[in-house]
């Protein structure tokens, strides 16, 4: 009896393991023909790349500068109560910067991404293919992987590190806002503080090649996610779940491994 | 009479389901032919393969001399653009207006200048009868209006071959008469084959010529819709007569009623 409970158990996990596998090549293919044809995606559909620019920068700027302004406040005031301890409450313009340029910007921005835009690609193309749309442009030699996967894939990767610096600028500017403007911190030592210790290679453009990485992981789960749905209500709905899910634990994971690398020098 | 499309021996399945089990079939061309039977047997998989979708385990389909499962995938784009479809709900591209609906395929595969496809497009529309529309997003239109569109966009570039699938699903009766009519008026305008995949019988034996019957994927009966309609097959006349009971058997497949009710438990007692 435990025997037989064993053995169900393991043939579980084991179709599990497969499937999952199995799921991981079929995303790297999907990954790899997106990329393939991106060219084409480019010469024909650029008008159509702008487009995506839009839907998924632009509409998602209100989110991102709200946010932002948030975080940056936030950062200001708890970075604020806790130097002023030790008489350094100058250097919180440091504290918000390299927090922001480094981690903040880059990864909350990327889970803001995840959530609006993200979670919109899935939702729109996985509609597309329960309405046979996706069908149909196949059965109307076009392929739809150049037309509809291409420009939202290249629309998203140009987003995402544009959007990161929109977070970090405005949360700078919050950090401002609440230490200098409220509180009364010295203006000119937190401007020159901050412009002392951040650096251009090792902070500014580390979050970038952040924001990059993220937006290309983010906008290839959600499009994988919205392509592979299965044509139904809840199909869809659990595509756009998996979006964000699986998008968050990626940009985390992602996010130890290029700090670990980058700042680390592992 | 040349047969346009040629289905020889096609074996189908999905995961380890067959659901095409040695299909054979013929469509001659500028005819219009049906292929009928109930859902899940396997009637869009073939349309699927026609277009080269889909390819068959085993077996040919030939469309106008090419071999559809052999062909690269060039090809088969190259193929595609001399066919038209249209979907059961009629799939229309919900981000465009009706008439970029029906310019979608012109202006990606031709390089004609804007105001002329303006014309054709408004020509296609004319067809249908639904020129007025052509500023209207699909959310505006009506059921019937939908598949109207869907129909001139699948004629946009004149196709050899329009298959259609579940035409008539979900319409109301004047709905049903215009599409019926439009595929019948559209086919023989246009000198193009069609493939009217349906369950709806009595519409579409008015305007076919040929009619395939298939049930558990395999082509059971055949005939003009005369003999379809004279016919004595059980499974034939079933479908065509819509009775209940028959070779199609009203209960899905299960426990006899009396043990699932567990009553003979209770006679024991």
């Amino acid at each position: 009896m435990v025997t037989e409970r064993l053995g169900k158990g393991l043939r579980i996990v084991g179709r599990r393991v497969i499937n999952g596998i199995w799921r991981l090549g079929y995303a790297s293919r999907f990954f790899l023909i997106t990329l393939a044809r991106s060219a084409t995606s480019f010469r024909r559909f650029r008008g159509l790349t702008f487009r995506e620019i839009y839907f998924a920068g632009v509409l998602s700027l209100i989110i991102i500068i709200v946010s932002g302004l948030f975080v940056g406040m936030v950062l200001g005031l708890q970075g604020y109560e806790t130097l002023q301890k030790y008489g350094s409450s100058e250097a919180v313009g440091t504290l918000v910067a390299l927090s922001l340029t480094r981690e903040l910007g880059p990864v909350v921005s990327a889970l803001l991404f995840a959530s609006r835009a993200g979670s919109a690609m899935t939702a729109e193309i996985g509609l597309m293919k329960a309405t046979e749309q996706i069908s149909a442009m196949e059965m109307m030699a076009v392929d739809p992987i150049a037309r509809v996967i291409g420009p939202r894939f290249w629309g998203g990767v140009i987003s995402m590190p544009l959007l990161a610096a929109m977070f970090s600028a405005v949360g700078v500017f919050g950090g401002y806002l609440i230490t200098v403007v409220v509180i009364g911190v010295d203006e000119g030592a937190f401007w020159s503080q901050m412009q002392n210790s951040v650096d251009f290679r090792q902070d500014i453009v580390n979050g970038v090649i952040k924001s990059v990485v993220f937006g290309v992981a983010v906008t290839a789960i959600a499009l994988f996610e919205g392509y592979d749905a299965p044509p139904t209500a809840e199909g869809v709905s659990g595509a756009t779940t998996r979006t964000v899910v699986t998008s968050a634990l990626v940009i985390l994971g992602l996010d130890f491994v290029l700090t670990a690398f980058m700042f680390k020098g592992i | 009479m040349e047969n346009l499309v040629e289905i020889k021996d096609v074996n189908f399945t999905y995961d380890v389901r067959p659901v095409l089990k040695g299909i054979n079939m013929t469509v001659p061309r500028g005819r219009i032919v049906a292929i009928m039977g109930l859902s899940g047997c396997g009637k869009t998989t073939l349309l699927r393969m026609i277009g080269g979708v889909l390819r068959p385990a085993t077996g040919t389909v030939t469309v106008a001399g090419c071999v559809m499962n052999r062909l690269g995938e060039e090809e088969r784009y190259r193929m595609r653009r001399k066919m038209g479809m249209l979907y059961q709900f009629g799939a229309l591209f919900t981000d465009m207006s009706v008439f970029d609906n029906v310019a979608f395929q012109i202006r990606e595969h031709t390089e004609l200048p804007e105001a002329m496809i303006q014309d054709l497009v408004l020509m296609k529309l004319n067809a249908v009868g639904l020129r007025g529309a052509q500023h209207l997003m699909p959310s505006e239109l009506s059921g019937g209006m939908a598949r109207r569109v869907a129909l001139a966009r699948a004629i946009a570039l004149d196709p050899m071959l329009i298959m259609y699938d579940e035409p008539f699903t979900g319409l109301d009766p004047i709905s049903m008469g215009v599409i019926s009519n439009l595929v019948r008026r559209l086919g023989e305008a246009l000198g193009a084959t069609s493939i009217v995949v349906t369950h709806d019988v009595q519409e579409s034996l008015k305007i076919v010529d040929y009619v395939y019957f298939m049930a558990d994927g395999v082509v059971v009966a055949q005939g003009t819709p005369d003999e379809i309609r004279s016919s004595r097959a059980p499974f034939v006349h079933q479908f065509v007569w819509g009775e209940m009971d028959g070779p199609m058997p009203f209960h899905y497949p299960g426990a006899p009623y009396a043990a699932d009710l567990a009553l003979e438990a209770a006679h024991g007692h």
